[in-house]
Order: C-alpha cells, then sequence, then structure tokens
C-alpha cells in the first residue's frame, strides 16, 4: 500500500476534536463500558445495580470468555463420560485410585456437563446479554445520525491538507458534497463545511456478530432440551422402529416427549464393507455402506436408501448415522437334553485389531446353562511367533471363530446386572476350546451337547439424533461470520471539508480526516487518493500553498502535507 | 483408486527441492538483514523522518533518498529504531548494493521453493486422488505453503520483506519435521474423511494456521522491537539489540501483526464452523466437545481476546502481544500434542 510515499500527516492530539476516542470509563469505540464505573455500595440497590454494571462491562465479558476456555481444558485431557469413549474413565479410576475420586467428584469427568461450567455459561450469555443489547438500541440510533459538525481547526486532523481553488466556496462545497456523495459517503451539506462520513456497516457488523453469538449460546443451551440421540446395533435382515425401547441407548432432552418419537422404521438389507488390499494402509476401509429400506410412517410406501459416513438418512427433523459395524457369527446349539438353541450375536470389533469378541449365554440350557466366549477372525491365520490364531484382515475372507465354551451357573439370577457382551465364568467350568469355521460342529465333552457354526451376518450401528434447534444455531454462525468480516474488514471514517476567503479574497479549501480505530491502518492511503480525486474535482488555482511549499520539485504527493507545522508524534505506518 | 507411486515419489522429490531453496533463500533473507542498508530500502520517508532526527541525530537525507528530507520536530519515544546510526553511516555505497541485491536473490529462492512446494503438494494430491491434505504430514506441508505464501504476498504489497528471516527459519524448521518425523506414505482416505465438508474444514484450517504462524513471527518480532525502543529511552542493557536493529519499528511491526490477525480471524472462524458442519454430517452432533474442537474453540476464544485486546485502552501493545502469541500456542498445541497424544474424535476410535 505504501507505494505512495507517505506525505500525509498524523496528529497524536486528536482527542480535541475527535469525538471518536476512546476515554476511560466511559463508553469506548464499542460503544461499551470497558470498567464498571465506581459506586458506593452504600444500599442494596445501589450494590445490585453496580453488580449489574460489573457483569456487563466488557472486561467481565471477557474474563467469562477466557474463563469458559480454561474450564474447558481439563474437559480436553481427562477422559470424559460423555466422550468418545468413557470405559476410559473407568481405566482412569483403576490407574489413580486417589485422585479419581477427588476429580470426580468436582465434576472434571463430566466438565462440559459440570454445573460450574454451566454457570460460566450461563454467567457469560447474562453479562454478553447485558453487554450488547443496550449497545444495539444506541446503534440503532446512531445508524441514522449525520455525520458530526467539522472541528474548528481542520488541519489539526491526523489526516489534512489544504489549497487554494478558483472557485466560488459555495459551488467548491457543492462540488464537494456531490464528489464524497459519489463516493458513498453520507454527507451533508453545512453552511460553510461539508462534513462526511462512511463505513456505519463496520458497527452494524460488530453488532451482528455479537447479537449472532448471543444466539448462538441460547440456541445451544434451549434447543438441547428438546433434542434426543440414541444408538441401536442393527444385524443384517433385522429392522428397527423409532420408539424409545428399540434403542440401545437412549438420551432425551428435559423436554421431549418420549412417546412421540417420529414414527419412521427400517430394515438393513446388507452391510458392506471395503478395504485397502494393496501393501500401502493395507486394511484401512474404503467405503462403508448399510443398504437399508426404510418407511417415514407404517402407511408410507418403502423406500430404498444407501445409509455411509457422511451420508446420514434424514427424515421428520431426525438423522440416521451410520456407527459402527461388525460381525454376528451364527450359532447352532444343542444341549444335553436335545433343546436347539439358534443364535445370531453381534461381536464388538476390539480395538487395534481385527478381531470381533462376543459371548453366548443359554440360560435355559439342561441341565447346565451354557456360555461360549469367542472371537470372530474374519481373516483366520496363524501368528507366526505365538502360534495363536489371529485375524489379519477386516474383510470375512477367511472366517473363522475361536470359542471357549463353559457349563455351570451364569450368575444371571444374582441381580447385578450383566453386559451381554461380558461373561462372568467365576462359577461356570470350561468344557472346550476350538477353532471352527463355518460349517463345523464339535461334540462337547461328557454328552452336554454340541455347537455348530453356521455361518455369520454382518452388522451396523446406528446414532440417530434429532436437534431442532440445528437451524439456528446454522443461520447464527453464518451471521457471526458475516458480521466478522463487517467488523473487521471496512473501516469507519470521517471526513470534512470547509471552503473560506483569506484575507486575499482567494479561497481556501481545506479538508481533514479521520478514522475510528484505524488499527489495521490503510488510511493515509485512502485519503491520499481521495484527495487526489478531489483536487481533480475542485482544481486548485496556481497560487496553491502546498506547490509553493514544494517548490523544490517533490512530486504531486507532497500536497497534502498541511499547511500548519505540527508536531508529529506517532512514527507514521507502513504497510 | 490405487495410488499413483511414481507421483507420490516426484512428490516427495520436489519437497526436497523446496526445502534446499527456502533454505538459500533463509541464508540471503538473513544476509540481507545483517547487511543491507534497510532505511533505503524500505523506502519509508515518513517513519524515517519522525524518527532518524530523534534517535541518530542523523539526517535523513542520510538515507539518500531525496523525498524524505523534511526535518521535524523529535518523535517521542515510542518509535523504535530501526537502523543504528553508526550502521547507517558506515555504510558504503556498493556495500548497500550488493545487499540489495541479495535480498532479491533471497525473495527470488523463496519464490523458486515456494513453486516447487506447490509442486509437491499438488503431485502428492493428484498421486492419491484428493486433496492432500489428510494427515500430519500432508497437513504440515500444506499450511507452511500458507505461511510462505502470505509472507510473499505480504511482501510484494506491503514491502514487509524484513518478516523473512524469522519466518523462513520456522517454515523449514517445519518442513524438516514433516519429512522427518511425520512422513507417511501417499495412501487414500478412510470413509469418514471423504467429504466436501471436511476438504472445506482442513482447507480453511490450513490456510488460518499458515497466517496466524505469520502474524505470531510479525507478534515475536514486535516484542522484541518495543523492548528495544523502551531500552533505547530508558538506556538500560537489552539483550536481542542485534536483532532489533535488523527489524523495523515496534509500530509497524504492531500494525503488521494485528492486520495478519484480523485477517485470518474470520477464516478461523470459518475453518471451526465448517469443521463443526462436518461432525454434523459424519456423526449427527456439530459439537461434541472432543479433544480437537475444544482446542480449536480455545484458540477462537484467545483470538477474539487479542482482538478486543487490541482494541481497549491499556491492553494494547505488549500485552496484547503476549494473548495472541498464547493463541498461536493453542494451536501448536493442538495441532502436536492433541493430535498426537490425546485420542478422540478425530484419531477415529470407532470406525
Ligand atoms: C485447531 C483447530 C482445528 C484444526 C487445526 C483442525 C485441523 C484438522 C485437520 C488437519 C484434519 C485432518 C485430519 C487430521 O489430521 O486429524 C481435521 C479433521 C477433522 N476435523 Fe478438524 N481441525 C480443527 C478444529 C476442528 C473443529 C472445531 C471441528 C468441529 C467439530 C473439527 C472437526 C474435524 C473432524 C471431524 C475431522 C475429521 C477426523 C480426523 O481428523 O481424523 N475440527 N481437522
Amino acid at each position: 500500500m505504501s507505494e505512495t510515499p507517505v506525505d500525509v500527516r498524523e496528529n497524536p492530539d486528536t482527542s480535541a476534536v475527535s469525538g471518536l476516542d476512546t476515554v476511560p470509563e466511559a463508553p469506548d469505540e464499542y460503544g461499551t463500558r470497558q470498567r464498571a464505573p465506581k459506586t458506593s455500595v452504600s444500599s442494596v440497590f445501589s450494590f445490585l445495580r453496580w453488580a449489574w454494571y460489573s457483569l456487563t462491562s466488557m472486561r467481565t465479558a471477557l474474563i467469562l470468555l477466557f474463563l469458559l476456555a480454561l474450564a474447558s481444558v481439563p474437559g480436553s485431557i481427562l477422559p470424559q463420560r460423555g466422550g468418545s469413549d468413557p470405559f476410559r474413565v473407568n481405566q482412569y479410576y483403576l490407574d489413580h485410585p486417589t485422585l479419581a475420586p477427588i476429580l470426580d467428584h468436582v465434576g472434571l469427568f463430566n466438565v462440559f456437563g459440570s454445573v460450574w461450567f454451566a454457570a460460566i455459561y450461563l454467567l457469560l450469555f447474562v453479562s454478553l446479554a447485558g453487554c450488547v443489547l443496550p449497545r444495539s438500541k444506541r446503534h440503532l440510533k446512531a445508524m441514522r445520525l449525520r455525520p458530526p459538525a467539522a472541528p474548528k481547526n481542520i488541519g489539526r486532523l491526523p489526516f489534512s491538507t489544504s489549497w487554494f481553488t478558483e472557485l466560488e466556496p459555495d459551488a467548491a462545497l457543492d462540488k464537494v458534497h456531490a464528489f464524497l456523495r459519489a463516493k458513498h459517503f453520507r454527507a451533508d451539506r453545512a453552511p460553510s463545511s461539508v462534513n462526511a462520513e462512511k463505513g456505519y456497516l463496520r458497527e452494524t457488523g460488530n453488532l451482528l456478530f455479537h447479537l449472532a453469538l448471543l444466539v448462538v449460546l441460547l440456541g445451544v443451551a434451549v434447543t438441547a432440551g428438546f433434542s434426543y440421540n440414541g444408538s441401536v446395533l442393527v444385524k443384517e435382515h433385522d429392522a428397527f422402529t423409532n420408539t424409545v425401547i428399540s434403542y440401545d441407548a437412549f438420551t432425551p432432552g428435559r423436554f421431549v416427549d418420549r412417546a412421540k418419537l417420529p414414527p419412521f422404521s427400517f430394515t438393513l438389507n446388507k452391510f458392506e464393507a471395503t478395504y485397502h488390499r494393496g501393501d500401502n494402509a493395507r486394511g484401512d476401509a474404503d467405503t462403508f455402506d448399510a443398504y437399508v429400506t426404510w418407511q417415514p410412517n407404517l402407511d408410507a410406501p418403502a423406500r430404498e436408501y444407501d445409509v455411509r459416513v457422511n451420508h446420514p438418512l434424514s427424515t421428520q427433523g431426525t438423522n440416521v448415522y451410520l456407527g459402527g459395524h461388525g460381525y454376528a457369527p451364527h450359532f447352532i446349539i444343542r444341549d444335553a437334553a436335545g433343546h436347539t438353541f439358534d443364535q445370531t450375536v453381534p461381536f464388538l470389533p476390539q480395538k487395534g485389531t481385527y478381531q470381533y469378541q462376543g459371548v453366548v449365554k443359554l440360560p435355559d440350557a439342561k441341565p447346565d446353562q451354557l456360555g461360549i466366549t469367542g472371537f470372530f477372525l474374519p481373516t483366520a491365520s496363524v501368528d507366526p511367533t505365538t502360534r495363536q490364531p489371529i485375524s489379519i484382515f477386516p474383510a470375512a475372507d477367511n472366517p473363522a471363530v475361536v470359542i471357549g465354551v463353559f457349563s455351570g451357573n451364569l450368575g444371571l439370577d444374582t441381580g447385578v446386572p450383566q453386559s451381554v457382551y461380558e461373561l462372568d465364568t467365576s462359577k461356570l467350568t470350561r468344557l472346550t476350546t476350538a477353532v471352527m469355521r463355518p460349517g463345523d460342529t464339535i461334540t462337547l465333552p461328557g454328552g452336554e451337547g454340541t455347537v455348530t457354526f453356521a455361518g455369520f451376518e454382518e452388522w451396523a450401528s446406528f446414532n440417530i439424533t434429532h436437534d431442532p434447534g440445528k437451524p439456528i444455531v446454522l443461520v447464527a454462525v453464518c451471521a457471526m461470520v458475516l458480521g466478522l468480516l463487517a467488523s473487521l474488514g471496512i473501516r469507519r471514517r470521517r471526513v470534512w471539508v470547509r471552503a473560506s476567503r483569506d484575507f486575499a479574497g482567494r479561497t481556501l479549501v481545506e479538508v481533514g480526516g479521520l478514522t475510528r480505530t484505524d488499527a489495521s491502518g490503510g488510511f493515509d492511503d485512502e485519503f491520499a487518493r481521495l484527495m487526489t480525486s478531489l483536487r481533480t474535482a475542485v482544481p486548485a488555482d496556481d497560487g496553491d500553498p502546498a506547490d509553493h511549499r514544494d517548490a523544490g520539485g517533490a512530486d504531486q504527493r507532497a500536497d497534502f502535507v498541511a499547511t500548519v507545522p505540527q508536531p508529529v508524534a506517532a512514527p507514521d505506518k507502513e504497510d | 483408486m490405487p495410488v499413483d507411486v511414481g507421483l507420490a515419489r516426484l512428490s516427495n522429490d520436489l519437497i526436497y527441492g523446496g526445502i534446499l531453496a527456502y533454505s538459500v533463500g533463509f541464508l540471503c533473507f538473513a544476509m540481507d538483514a545483517a547487511f543491507g542498508n534497510h532505511v533505503s530500502e524500505a523506502k519509508q520517508p515518513a517513519r524515517a523522518r519522525a524518527k532518524v532526527p530523534a534517535l541518530a541525530g542523523v539526517g535523513a537525507a542520510s538515507s539518500g533518498s531525496s523525498d524524505i528530507a523534511v526535518s521535524e520536530p523529535a518523535a517521542p519515544a515510542s518509535s523504535g529504531p530501526f537502523t543504528s546510526p553508526s550502521r547507517s553511516g558506515r555504510m558504503s555505497r556498493w556495500g548497500s548494493a550488493i545487499a540489495r541485491r541479495v535480498g532479491a536473490v533471497a525473495v527470488l529462492f523463496t519464490l523458486a521453493g515456494w513453486a516447487l512446494h506447490a509442486g509437491a503438494i499438488l503431485t502428492r494430491g493428484l498421486s492419491v486422488h484428493r486433496l492432500p491434505w489428510g494427515n500430519m504430514y500432508e497437513f504440515t506441508l500444506a499450511l507452511t505453503f500458507a505461511a510462505v505464501t502470505a509472507f510473499l504476498a505480504i511482501s510484494t504489497r506491503h514491502r514487509a520483506r524484513y518478516l523473512g528471516v524469522f519466518l523462513m527459519a520456522p517454515v523449514v524448521l517445519a518442513l524438516g519435521i514433516a519429512v522427518l518425523v511425520l512422513y507417511v506414505p501417499a495412501a487414500p482416505l478412510m470413509p469418514a474423511l471423504q467429504s466436501y465438508w471436511l476438504a472445506i474444514h482442513v482447507s480453511a484450517a490450513t490456510i488460518a494456521f499458515g497466517v496466524f504462524a505469520v502474524g505470531a513471527v510479525a507478534t515475536l518480532m514486535f516484542l522484541v522491537a518495543d523492548r528495544y525502543a523502551a531500552a533505547i529511552t530508558t538506556g538500560k542493557p537489552v539483550r536481542f539489540t542485534s536483532l532489533a536493529r535488523i527489524m523495523p519499528d515496534a509500530e509497524t511491526l504492531d500494525r503488521m501483526a494485528y492486520r495478519l490477525h484480523a485477517f485470518v480471524f474470520p477464516i478461523w472462524t470459518f475453518a471451526v464452523i465448517a469443521g463443526a458442519i462436518w461432525a454434523e454430517y459424519a456423526w449427527g452432533h456439530y459439537w461434541q466437545w472432543d479433544p480437537k474442537e475444544t482446542w480449536a474453540f480455545i484458540t477462537w476464544i484467545v483470538y477474539a481476546g487479542y482482538l478486543h485486546a487490541r482494541a481497549t485502552a491499556g491492553w494494547r501493545g505488549r500485552k496484547a502481544a503476549y494473548v495472541a502469541l498464547l493463541g498461536f500456542g493453542t494451536i501448536l498445541f493442538n495441532f502436536f500434542v492433541v493430535n498426537i497424544f490425546i485420542s478422540g474424535m478425530h484419531s477415529y476410535a470407532g470406525l
């Protein structure tokens, strides 16, 4: 930008003339109190007023914002109950038996659901509201304000220049007025000056941003009460109907009517995964597809859909996302008494391996209850060092199961709830261990019966969410970005032009400029360019003061040197 | 689609070439900074005018530029020195001519490195048929590219060549870490990463990260220059003096830093929002306080704090600068510590 060497003066002490400066203890350039005014706490009322002022000052809002950031740090470092892997909390308890209960007590394993996080959030919201809403009112008024009257001494403004013209003062000012309006200034023609201002959108943008932030904070908090989410595991050929009891896990917001969930349903026809088969990143997933047939309600015609990652099924404000996937081996078990049990049981993926683990429980087997723990190996092989069966690829290229069969008491009658994915072997005796391929049957020792590995299916898990606040939050965040762009990209600037006759009867045109929060710089250039074109519109006569001063042959830019010698304080901007 | 191994290999060769060119560029920037005559080069009459008489008592005319020979009353302490009086006095004519040449050579090498860098990213992307910012190696390549691009853009438009020596050092370092530590062979992306919202999110985050880096460098330079200026007025000795001598004054640097941050903050905001939209598509939750999200949020707040500090009386200058550096610290933490040590959704525990 400083292609144009800058000769525009900048004055340090503009506070005398600008209405734009930040005066401590007064509304700042945002029109916001930076500090609460000091009030004597003599009565309850004045205390409340003091508290309110303190809470709604910009400083407090910023401190609360920082507190919110600080408060979220432990949530990112310690395991969280609501996080991606809640089991890590249990692990933490095992690893740090003394520390964990203390941390738990102050809510550090559930930071984002803790009381103190909510308290900061709420205070921030109130503070922001108290800060922004009054400002919006002021801004609405300010938006219609005309540019302020010209200061007495235009030459003392941060940016100033002057020249003589042959035009009459009135004619010159008319031209200036027309010129500035054409440049999209809000310009007023006063009797002896033109007052102009531009960049009102800056404040509008700033306000839009903060208001939108308020909406986001509010929207996130309020709409949570009307949201629900849940997850469900569905085997191939099985169906899911959207009722609370169909879910494996269901977390409703406070105001959700559990009886009135949208009545859609779907059947998982087929789950398909493909994987890298090259040497590079071998075994990494390429695609996952869950092919479903679904209906928005029982009476609607059935439709086909392919639920993929990043490609949820959406209906009635509810989205169905593909979560995990795995295999469900199919066992046919015959007990000693001759009963047949047909079980297709989902096995869960084991982290860091291509194995799937699960259990089968047969409490009704006679004479003893039967239990099976096992691994499903989609591509079975033998570990060259340990000689143990392992799985070397996630696709079912060479499927097998490794099972241990137990008989005895499954412990289901103790009243302690048990995971369906774990077998309590304390009251069981191991009958046998076997590696089986689809179609294999083993006979259990002691005449306890037989186990057949009949085959397998795949399963997929789905996360189902409903959040009516999303559109609100989305619109608000878009407004935030727009507001930011205007607020950081637009500069608010004022220009005053005065034309008067000097003692010799010539018309002196004086121009002064001022910009608010010109932290980003660049007004010097704009002012210089503006003046270059303004001098075309209001041409200088031969006796131009600036021309005389710079008779040494300096270039045209020297025209912008002010006529009044001034102290130069701020080192100039370079950009 | 299979990986094009030839292209992937070409990409690796290109990045080594780029690092080499950047290194030479860095050395030239260093020489330029150490020996160049900056007052005449930077063509900043107003500043020279305001400052040189005050601090050096030497006529601004010593810089050889005719359009700045206006003598002004002494400037107050706020202006930092740009060049030491003794050196600008001693600087010989041919010395400065060579120095000017070195500065141009530095830019040329940086440009060459930039072209190779661009080629490396392009071929990497073509070899895997996707946007090449899917892992930390690729992301580091992309963000350093964004930083160098930002630097080249502002140094042509705003004559900010002085940033070169201080920016290119971390860029070369980061690229070194990328090829030596973070490198992974070219591979397609896992399904969850195949989304255009993710592409938008990561692109915006990359650009933002790169520009934040340039902003952090400018902020660091500001702190050094500001300290030096303060030391000059109080007469106290100060460290890093020789560094401060090759920098422009504190005010300039502060302004540059602010502009960079003001430019990039909306981009960062957008990046976080795009990430949230992506998360919404992928998991059905736009915000889950996943560690990476949490730190993106913290970064956002800290930089928002910086922007406010910059507009608040009593916080401008050094205090605001520390806030900006804290912001960059949170980005680095997110990239290195969270990515590598803290698992979350971003690390694909589930699928
Ligand atoms: C410091 C801020 C952030 C940076 C630098 C960042 C950068 C990245 C990068 C480089 C990736 C590519 C994969 C990787 O290396 O992990 C990525 C992926 C992703 N980002 Fe962000 N991101 C940030 C914040 C966010 C936020 C706020 C969200 C919003 C929810 C988000 C959501 C995601 C998701 C879901 C992925 C894909 C999973 C993955 O990374 O493996 N990110 N991000």
